[in-house]
């Protein structure tokens, strides 16, 4: 298979792909022009089938990817100017994340589908984004990753204000602004590492494995180290988010379309711990380790506090974004802990959360097209009416809670094992962000399924549909598999983790 | 060499100048005798002027500088890189605004004249080897532009906007001859390699510097740097919109391509003096420009603030030390460019009933209503905030680089913040657009503008990214020949 597939640009066509079927779209707009009864029609088909060929592209990349081999593969170099290049290539860490964001992407397009606002627009816009996402995950040269990172601020803007809900506009200038500052921020950093990088007499200052080698090199003293670490730190935190530069991430989730809301919460979010991960911790090992009971503080407090608001939120959507909150604080504490145990925690949990909240986000999706609200009180009982839906919901709160047996388990159990070695204190706090998670989520739980139904409204509601089924069954499998099977993911994500803690713990103190 | 020896081996190297004048002057006869009738013709003729200039120049690139007449000018890389973006952004602006004036029943031949002389001073101003053509060119572009602010005299708004200024403008003029006199005293000469030549054998003291922030002062206020720019929101909005299209993008080319040609050469060696001065002015334009916009609901208005912005970001690069600063200053406005000459390009085709519509609130609903417009306003608006992949990111991160590189990190930190705060307000613009619910549909933009800034949008993305490499290897060239 990997002879067959030798010398394709994969990862290119994987990235680029979406965006050819966004020029397709547009193509068959600026033809049709309007007055087309199936026109709508045609192009959810279209970008539906595009979505999946992106996804069996990104196999074939799989297929041809050597996961025992620590280093970056499938490269593709092409010189740009300023001794930057067009550097593509994954290690397993990216490889991962790339197969969730094609994974997750036709789900997000098929749980759109009742779109009637501008949906050509609307589909170009998540093609855009999707091969914004997958170019986040594989470019090897940093200023390719920037113009990436920060170019899915675009499509994102727009899908937030113009098919969102309530207060959208308000939501979209915060989510915009927020991340712009923090990576503007990052960007003033990235041009002063290839500064040092090119007075030290590096040719391709902004190749990530340059940059790294030469970090690991001692390029970055220890006093300039903080100083980048924080301006990264800066960026990662908004998009990760973490306790206290979070407060976009609500605003923003609830009032996203429901796919909008998956996508954030599965792969948008996915990029602030990656980041930690190919840059504070290799690049910065001296300032990671002077950081680490600062990232640990606030990551308890994430999950401690975050998981308390939770409790007491009244919008289904905004509950689950503030879970989202508390379970990255674990994937913060397990990539801070610098320990193998840690790292591949954290890895395992944001491939989990991917997938966990992606499906919670879209079990909301759900009684939303039926009813309109996302109120919890306007809910209860639903299972006397919507018994397959209720099961369904019920798998994903588990996960959510972490119950051995779904994905949510051995990402939260490794990330406490890594935090336990390095300071035990931090995993009993933890910990207890554990109990409250079961609190939070059983509770909506409840509140929305079970009981009477107490609603007149609620009486008409139909269970869930063919198409919901489609969006479901392969979320209610790789949530088992990886529940069951953890360490499919984790011998997967090994080499990366191993080299990541090893540039780490080489600067210990 | 004798001076007729001179003026012939001169003559071939101003062929751009030569062609711009010759027009100017046939066109001032023709349109004595033809009145309304040649308009079409004049402005066809004088885009085709105007673009041709912009060849002849490219096609003289030389590859180390040529004196000519009496070392008054130069044809080096960066006379020819300015020329090449001055005649191709006004050609861009002529091309719309004829075809605006044309649709509006205002078919008065000076436009073109106008344009093609303001043009040949902005040529005079980017070649400038002595202080008296630095002038000369100087004024010969504002005398055009003044008249061309107050196009319509029975508006009192535009008639406004060209007193203003030409009032605040003679101030400047005055300063700058105030400096030069000063510079002249200090050092002996008017050449700039003999003042070069005084100020590294340490000529001059605190009496040279007075005359180097007064020179700079003047520049700044013709460049719209902060806090010299208060002229600008009000001439920018009385303008007629074409008009602003070009003073927004040819005669900031040619002041900033003049401001590194005086910094790097003749004060070369002073350094030390103006960097503190020119890094003021980044910083003050940058945040002034970003903060002033936000309030703003006209958007010629906001795209002066917007201007002051960008004119910040050039000047950091200029600041940043001769290294990269030149060369970053000037890739940064080739990529700027396109994306604001787009922007005016709608802006000119916003229109409903007849009439001008220029506030942001006239373009909500845009998308559902012209979806086209919509997309493009969307691509030029994220070029010229810096969002990536769009040009405009590009030419951030280029004077980031050189600014961090020279040590001016906290310079690059006020443009960060600038940054974000510019970005809020054109995104209040992109919210019109997108969010509101659509106001009565604005006209069709005609296809003249509809090509030019779909072009416009082009080369923000994806051309002059791909091109960055050959942008790159000319601006590096050009700037190379002064050392």
């Amino acid at each position: 298979m990997s002879e067959f597939l030798a010398g394709w640009p994969l990862l290119s066509i994987v990235t680029f792909l979406p965006a050819a079927g966004a020029i397709w779209v547009l193509a068959a707009r600026a033809m049709l022009r309007g007055e087309n009864p199936g026109f709508d029609q045609g192009v959810r088909i279209i970008t539906l089938v595009v979505t999946i060929a992106t996804f069996i592209a990104s196999l074939f990349a799989f297929a041809a990817f050597n996961p025992n081999n620590p280093e970056f593969q499938l490269t593709e170099n092409v010189p740009w100017a300023f001794g930057m290049s067009y550097a593509m290539g994954v290690d397993t860490l990216a490889m991962s994340l790339v197969l969730l964001t094609t994974f997750l992407m036709p789900i997000c397009i098929l749980a759109s589908w009742h779109i009637e606002k501008q949906v050509a627009s609307y589909m170009v816009l998540f093609l855009v984004l999707e091969t914004l996402m997958i170019g986040v995950f594989c470019a090897q040269d940093i200023v390719l990753f920037y113009v990436f990172f920060e170019g899915g601020l675009i499509p994102m803007f727009i899908l937030i204000g113009v098919w969102g809900g309530q207060r959208r506009v308000y939501a979209a200038f915060k989510f915009f602004l927020y991340t712009l500052l923090g990576s503007l921020l990052m960007l003033v950093a990235i041009v002063a590492m290839m500064a040092m990088a090119r007075n030290a007499g590096i040719e391709n200052p902004s190749n990530i494995p340059a940059l790294t080698a030469f970090a690991a090199q001692g390029g970055f003293s220890p006093d300039i180290q903080i100083w980048l670490w924080l301006a990264f730190f800066a960026s990662f935190a908004v998009k990760m988010p973490m306790w206290p530069v979070h407060t976009w991430l609500p605003d923003a989730h609830v009032e996203a379309p429901t796919a909008g809301s998956v996508v954030l919460a599965a792969i948008l979010l996915k990029m602030g711990g990656y980041g930690f991960l190919r840059f504070s911790l290799p690049m910065f090992p001296d300032a990671s380790h002077y950081f680490t009971p600062f990232v640990f503080t606030l990551s308890v407090i994430a999950i401690v506090w975050a998981s308390l608001v939770a409790f007491r939120q009244l919008d289904m959507k905004k509950l689950i974004a503030y879970s989202s909150v508390a379970h990255m604080g674990f994937v913060t504490l397990g990539i801070f802990a610098g320990n193998i145990q840690g790292v591949q925690g954290a890895i395992f949990q944001m491939l989990s959360h991917g997938i966990i909240s992606g499906a919670l986000f879209l079990c909301v999706g759900v009684v939303y097209d039926r009813m309109h609200t996302r109120e919890i009180a306007f809910y209860g009982g639903l299972v006397n009416r919507m018994p397959v839906y209720a099961a369904i919901f019920l798998l994903f709160t588990m996960g959510n809670v972490g119950l051995p047996g779904t994905s949510g388990f051995p990402g939260e159990i490794l990330t406490m094992l890594g935090t336990f070695q390095v300071n035990a204190w931090f995993a009993a706090a933890a910990a207890l962000g554990v109990i409250l998670s079961a609190a939070y989520a059983l509770t909506l739980y409840r509140k929305v399924a079970l009981g009477n139904i107490e609603n007149p409204k609620l009486d008409g509601i139909t269970d869930i549909d063919a198409r919901e089924w489609v969006l479901f069954v392969p979320l209610i499998i790789a949530t088992l598999l990886m529940g069951f099977a953890p360490s499919l993911v984790l011998d997967f994500t090994k080499a990366s983790a191993e080299t990541i803690v090893s540039a780490f713990a080489g600067a210990a103190p | 060499m004798t001076p007729l020896n001179d003026l012939m081996h001169s003559l071939p190297y101003a062929r751009p100048e030569l062609l711009l004048a010759a027009f100017a002057l046939l066109g001032a006869v023709i349109g004595a005798w033809g009145g309304q009738k040649v308009f079409g013709l004049l402005s066809l003729l004088g885009v085709g002027v105007l673009v041709a200039a912009g060849a002849v120049a490219w096609m003289q690139n030389p590859s180390a500088p040529a004196s000519i007449f009496q070392g008054a000018m130069v044809v080096d890389g960066v006379s020819v890189f300015a020329k090449v973006l001055i005649s191709l952004s006004a050609a861009a602006a002529l091309l719309v605004g004829a075809d605006h004036f044309s649709r509006a029943g205002d078919r008065r031949f000076e436009y073109p004249v106008l344009m093609a002389l303001a043009v040949l001073g902005m040529f005079v101003m980017v070649s400038a080897q002595d202080l008296i053509s630095l002038y000369v060119g100087v004024e010969l572009q504002s005398l055009a532009a003044y008249v061309l602010a107050a196009w319509r005299r029975d508006d009192a708004r535009s008639s406004e906007a060209g007193l203003k200024y030409f009032v605040l403008s003679a101030i400047s003029s005055g300063l700058l001859l105030f400096g030069a006199s000063f510079v002249y005293g200090f050092t002996g000469s008017i050449r700039f390699d003999q003042i070069a030549a005084a100020v590294n054998e340490g000529a001059g003291g605190i009496g040279l510097v007075f005359g180097l922030v007064l020179m700079l002062c003047a520049l700044g206020f013709k460049m719209s740097a902060a806090p010299f720019h208060m002229w600008t929101p009000d001439v920018y909005e009385g303008a007629p919109t074409p008009v602003t299209a070009f003073f927004a993008a040819a005669p900031k080319v040619a002041a900033v391509a003049l401001m590194a040609r005086v910094l790097y050469e003749p004060f070369g060696g002073m350094l030390a003096q103006w960097q503190q001065v020119v890094m003021a002015l980044a910083a003050i334009s940058m945040v002034w420009g970003a903060f002033g916009a936000l309030l703003q609901t006209n958007l010629k208005r906001l795209m002066a603030y917007s201007s002051i912005t960008n004119m910040g970001f050039a000047l950091m690069g200029l600041a940043a030390g001769p290294e990269q600063g030149p060369a970053s200053a000037l890739i940064y406005l080739a990529l700027y460019l396109p994306a604001n000459i787009g922007i005016f390009a709608l802006i000119i085709s916003m229109q409903r009933n007849g009439e001008p519509a220029e506030t942001i609130g006239d373009l909500a609903g845009l998308a559902q209503k012209r979806a086209w417009m919509a997309a493009l306003f969307t691509m030029l608006l994220f070029s010229i905030a810096g969002i990536p992949p769009f040009a405009g990111f590009i030419g951030k991160f280029l004077v980031f680089a050189a600014a961090v590189d020279a040590g001016l990190v906290w310079l690059a930190i006020v443009g960060a913040v600038a940054a974000v705060v510019s970005a809020a307000y054109y995104l209040r613009i992109l919210a019109s657009v997108w969010f509101a619910p659509p106001a009565p549909a604005l006209q069709k933009a005609s296809s003249t503008v509809a090509l030019t800034a779909t072009l416009a949008a082009a080369l923000s993305f994806p051309v002059l990214v791909l091109a960055l490499g050959a942008l790159q290897r000319w601006a590096e060239t050009a700037v190379r020949m002064w050392n």
